[in-house]
């Protein structure tokens, strides 16, 4: 079954994680602009970044056969550096025109500051003024009720177009509220802590899926690229048919990404003799 | 060996992630049984489970040996 990883952090895993990945049927990561695991102080240090998953990642991804994307953005937890976040903003738009970047993301919120609420508002702006799509992060564990409404509050508050708008790492207590205002809602599925692989697919049998894309965890921390494959055998053993894993674990995500043109992988139907 | 501190900070997210595992498996039930419109004809793994929370709730336990009393437990079900 051909997959694909909506969001992925390529430069915090192996190449052994491409070379399965592709053994598997990934066929398309996206690499979303994270946190580091420490806070940078130069805007500079955030340019070569986004140079190396805009230009060098999707080299490497190539070897295996798997095509790259990528999104750009100061995620919410370096928002909180007033100064270094307009820095990068300045320099973001140059990195929209690469031929592998797909949006503004992630943006968000870590723990909903009113510093993180302004890069939040601005991320936003850059994305509609420059036809984006945007990425959105939700915070974590016990700030995540919280942070999620303020990003849909936050949201309600600009112009924008939720067909644009995914909303990443939703959980029980949030998946609502963000289908019901309009938005692409993500599910992120780790080891431990956020989404699990059979809870996701109890959210799938539960809600519309038009809107709901499903993401590994893969980054420096605890994390499994192959939590998705693990929800798409959960999929399939509760009796989904092979084409309905298909129109979430690969078309949907076709859906969302393919509104800007420099995704050019489409949805896909698998014939029956 | 782990401090009580150490303990908790240790283990307190897995132990957040196979609760959660635990209420989905009893909201999935309860969804089949709305969608098919009937319960299980032997509900005694789902009595099972309800009796082994309700053992680990209760906070007196002097011996320190409820995983010892959770398989004895479980292993009255086939």
């Amino acid at each position: 079954m051909q997959i694909i990883q909506p969001h992925y952090h390529a430069i915090a895993r192996t190449a052994q994680d491409y070379e399965r990945m592709s053994m598997s049927g990934v066929v398309a990561v996206c690499e979303p602009a994270f946190w580091a695991g420490f806070d940078r102080r130069h805007p500079e240090t955030f340019i070569d970044y986004f140079a190396q998953i805009s230009e060098f990642e999707p080299t490497r991804a190539a070897e295996f056969g798997i095509r790259h994307f990528c999104w750009v953005a100061v995620n919410p937890k370096e928002a909180e550096n007033v100064e270094l976040t307009n820095e990068v903003l300045k320099q973001m738009p140059e990195f929209l025109d690469k031929p592998n970047c797909l949006g503004v993301g992630e943006t968000g919120l870590h723990k909903s500051t009113p510093n993180e609420i302004a890069a939040l508002e601005a991320h936003v702006e850059m994305a509609m003024k420059h036809d984006q799509l945007v990425l959105i992060h939700t915070p974590h564990l016990s700030d995540k009720a919280h942070g999620t409404k303020t990003v849909l509050e936050v949201l309600s508050g600009m112009d924008v177009n939720p067909d644009k708008i995914w909303i990443d790492h939703v959980e029980e207590e949030t998946i609502e509220w963000v289908l019901d205002a309009g938005y692409w809602a993500g599910m992120t599925l780790y080891p431990v802590t956020k989404c699990s692989p059979r809870r996701a697919v109890d959210i799938l049998e539960k809600y519309p899926t038009e809107r709901l894309l499903v993401n590994s965890s893969a980054d420096w921390g605890p994390s499994d690229p192959f939590t998705l494959q693990e929800c798409i055998v959960e999929y399939r053993r509760r009796g989904h048919a092979v084409q309905e894993a298909v129109e979430i674990f690969h078309n949907n995500p076709c859906r969302f990404l393919g509104q800007n043109p420099k995704w050019d992988i489409k949805p896909i139907r698998i014939t029956e003799e | 060996m782990l401090s009580p501190k150490q303990t908790l900070d240790t283990y307190f997210l897995e132990a957040r992630r196979d609760l959660l595992e635990v209420a989905a498996l009893l909201d999935r039930y309860d969804e089949s049984v709305s969608r098919e419109g009937h319960n299980a004809k032997d509900e005694s793994k789902l009595e099972s489970l309800r009796e082994a929370m309700q053992l680990l709730a209760n906070p007196d336990h002097t011996k320190s040996n409820r995983a010892e009393q959770l398989l004895t437990h479980f292993a009255k079900i086939n």
